[in-house]
C-alpha cells in the first residue's frame, strides 16, 4: 500500500478539522475544554506522523510540546479557572448552533478550495495539511467571533494556534527556534489572558465580554 | 440459469425481509426488556400482533377520504420495494441495476409523504402535530442521507449498492476518515428515521412528544397491520444498509454456489443480531431528547456528511 502514509495523514488532519467543528458545536465550558484537549492530542499525533514521514526529528519535539502544553497544562489550568470563576455549568451561545455550523462549513469549503488552487503542484502531503490547517485557523477565528464568554474565546484562540502548528509541520523547513518561541509566546499569552480574566471578573462580576461594550457605552 | 438464479435470489430476499422485519422488532423489544430486568414479550410477538390485526375490523373515521384507506398499502409497498433493493445476503439480485441509494431515499421519502398526508387526512389535531414534526425532521434527515450517499459515491464511484459493497469489501478503500463520518451520520439518520429513542420513543402511545405514533393514531385493523409491518421493514432496511455498506463481508457474489449463499445468509443474520443488540444497548443507555433539540442532533449528521464529502474532495484532488 503506497497510499497508506497519505491516508493516515489525511485521517489525522481530518479528525483535527472534525474536532474543531465539535468545539463550535459544544456550548458547555467543561465539555469544550475536553474537546480542546482532544484537539491538541490529534494535533500532536498529526505532527508526529509528519516527523516520521519527513525524517525530521525536531518535529517530534514539536509534537511533544503540543502534547505537554496544549493537551495537559493549558486545559487543566483553564478548567481550574473555570471552576474558580464558577462558570463551569454555564451554557452560552450568541448565534445559534445551526447558523454557526453552516458558517463553519462554508469556511471549510472556502479554505479547501483556496488552498487547493494556491498550492497546485506542491507535495500532496503538504497540500493536504495546508488546506486543513487553514480550515482549523478559520474555525478558531469563527469561534472567537461567535462566543461571548472570555474563556471560550481563549479556547478559540488556542485552537487557531493549533492550526498554525499543523501548517508549519506540513511545510518543511520551519526552524526549531521559531517553533519554540511560538510555543512560549502562546504560553505567555495564556498567562496574560488568565490574569486578565480575573481582572475582568473583579471589575464586572462576569466574564461575558458583552459587559465591556456596556462600559464603553456602545450598548444602551 | 443466468436469468433464473437472480430471480430466485430476489424472490428469496423479498420473502426474507418481510419475514425477518417483525422478528427484528421483537428481538430489540425483548433485549430492551431484559436489559431493564423485565422478562419481556416473546420475539414472535410483533408477528402475532400483525396477524391478529389482520383479522380485526378496520374502523375508519367519518371524515376520512380515500387517501386514508390507500395510504397504508402505498407506504408498505414503497418500503418493501426499498428493503428488497438493499443487498442482504447476495449482491446479484434481479433488481440490482435499480438498487441505487438515491432511489432508496426517494422510495422512503414517498412513503413518508403518504404517511404525513394520512396523518393530516382525518383532521385530528394529534395527527397534524405528528405529521408536521415528521416533516421537520425529514427536512434535515433527507439532505443528510443524500450527503452520505454522495460521500459513498465519491469513494466507490457509483451510487449502486452492489458496486459500493464490492468496493468496500475490496482492499482499494484504504484508511478513510470520511467513512467513519459517513457511518456516524448514517446511524444518526437511521435513529431519526425510525423514531428510535433519542428522537422519538417507539414504546409509548401517551407521550406528547411522539411523532410516528401520533400520525398513525387513527388507524386500526388491517391498515394498522400494514403500517406496523412497514415500520418494522424500515428498521430492517436501515440495519441492512449499514451492514451492506460498512461490513460487506460474507455477501455472496454472482457465480457462487449454494454454500456461499447459505454462508451469506448466516452472516447477514449475525450482522442483524449484532445491530439489534447495539440498538437495544444504545436505547437503554440514553434518554429521549426534547423535540426542539432534535434539529441540532440531525444537524450533526448533516454536518458530518458534508464534512466527509469535503474531505474526500480534498483527497480526490491531490
Amino acid at each position: 500500500m503506497t497510499h497508506l502514509p497519505l491516508d493516515f495523514a489525511h485521517l489525522l488532519a481530518g479528525s483535527l478539522v472534525l474536532l474543531s467543528f465539535l468545539m463550535i458545536y459544544q456550548d458547555r465550558l467543561s465539555a469544550l475544554l475536553d474537546v480542546f484537549a482532544a484537539h491538541a492530542v490529534a494535533l500532536s499525533a498529526s505532527v508526529a506522523w509528519q516527523a516520521h514521514l519527513q525524517q525530521a526529528p525536531h518535529l517530534y519535539l514539536t509534537a511533544l510540546i503540543a502534547l505537554l502544553f496544549k493537551a495537559l497544562i493549558i486545559p487543566m489550568a483553564l478548567s481550574r479557572i473555570v471552576q474558580r470563576l464558577r462558570i463551569h455549568r454555564e451554557v452560552e451561545t450568541v448565534v445559534g448552533t445551526a447558523p454557526t455550523m453552516l458558517a463553519g462549513i462554508g469556511l471549510a469549503a472556502l479554505s479547501i478550495l483556496l488552498m487547493m488552487r494556491l498550492t497546485a503542484g506542491a507535495d500532496p502531503l503538504a497540500r493536504e495539511d495546508l488546506a486543513f490547517a487553514l480550515t482549523v485557523v478559520l474555525l478558531g477565528l469563527l469561534m472567537m467571533v461567535t462566543r461571548r464568554n472570555a474563556v471560550s474565546q481563549v479556547v478559540g484562540f488556542m485552537s487557531l494556534e493549533n492550526g498554525l502548528i499543523l501548517a508549519a509541520a506540513g511545510a518543511k523547513g520551519m526552524p526549531l527556534v521559531v517553533e519554540i518561541s511560538v510555543a512560549f509566546s502562546i504560553l505567555i499569552a495564556f498567562i496574560v489572558i488568565g490574569v486578565f480574566l480575573f481582572r475582568i471578573r473583579e471589575r464586572f462580576d462576569t466574564v461575558d465580554v458583552g459587559a465591556l461594550d456596556e462600559v464603553r457605552g456602545e450598548r444602551g | 440459469m443466468q436469468l433464473i438464479l437472480p430471480m430466485l435470489v430476489q424472490g428469496a430476499q423479498m420473502a426474507l425481509v418481510v419475514l425477518l422485519a417483525p422478528l427484528l422488532t421483537g428481538l430489540v423489544r425483548k433485549l430492551k426488556a431484559r436489559l431493564t430486568r423485565r422478562r419481556g414479550a416473546p420475539v414472535t410477538q410483533p408477528w402475532r400482533d400483525i396477524l391478529k390485526l389482520l383479522q380485526k375490523e378496520a374502523v375508519v373515521a367519518d371524515s376520512a377520504s380515500w387517501l386514508y384507506r390507500a395510504a397504508p398499502y402505498l407506504i408498505f409497498a414503497a418500503t418493501w420495494v426499498a428493503a428488497a433493493l438493499v443487498p442482504t445476503f447476495a449482491t446479484h439480485l434481479q433488481f440490482s441495476w435499480t438498487a441505487d441509494l438515491i432511489a432508496i431515499v426517494a422510495l422512503l421519502g414517498s412513503a413518508r409523504f403518504f404517511l404525513a398526508l394520512a396523518g393530516m387526512d382525518v383532521g385530528t389535531a394529534f395527527g397534524g402535530l405528528g405529521a408536521s414534526r415528521e416533516m421537520m425532521f425529514a427536512t434535515l434527515a433527507e439532505p443528510a442521507m443524500l450527503l452520505i450517499t454522495f460521500a459513498l459515491a465519491l469513494i466507490a464511484g457509483s451510487t449502486q449498492l452492489s458496486t459500493i459493497a464490492a468496493v468496500m469489501a475490496g482492499p482499494a478503500v484504504g484508511l478513510r476518515v470520511s467513512l467513519g463520518m459517513a457511518l456516524v451520520a448514517l446511524i444518526i439518520v437511521a435513529l431519526a428515521e425510525n423514531g428510535r429513542i433519542p428522537v422519538d420513543n417507539p414504546a409509548t402511545h401517551l407521550e406528547l412528544t411522539m411523532v410516528h405514533e401520533a400520525m398513525v393514531l387513527e388507524y386500526s385493523g388491517r391498515h394498522l397491520a400494514m403500517i406496523e409491518l412497514a415500520a418494522s421493514l424500515k428498521l430492517l432496511l436501515y440495519l441492512s444498509l449499514i451492514a451492506c455498506v460498512f461490513v460487506p463481508w460474507g455477501l455472496a457474489a454472482p457465480g457462487q454456489g449454494l454454500a456461499a449463499h447459505l454462508a451469506g445468509l448466516l452472516a447477514y443474520l449475525g450482522k442483524i443480531a449484532v445491530g439489534a443488540v447495539a440498538l437495544a444497548l444504545f436505547e437503554t443507555a440514553i434518554a429521549k431528547m426534547r423535540v426542539f433539540r432534535v434539529p441540532d442532533f440531525l444537524g450533526i449528521a448533516l454536518m458530518l456528511g458534508l464534512l466527509g464529502t469535503l474531505l474526500l474532495f480534498v483527497s480526490a484532488r491531490l
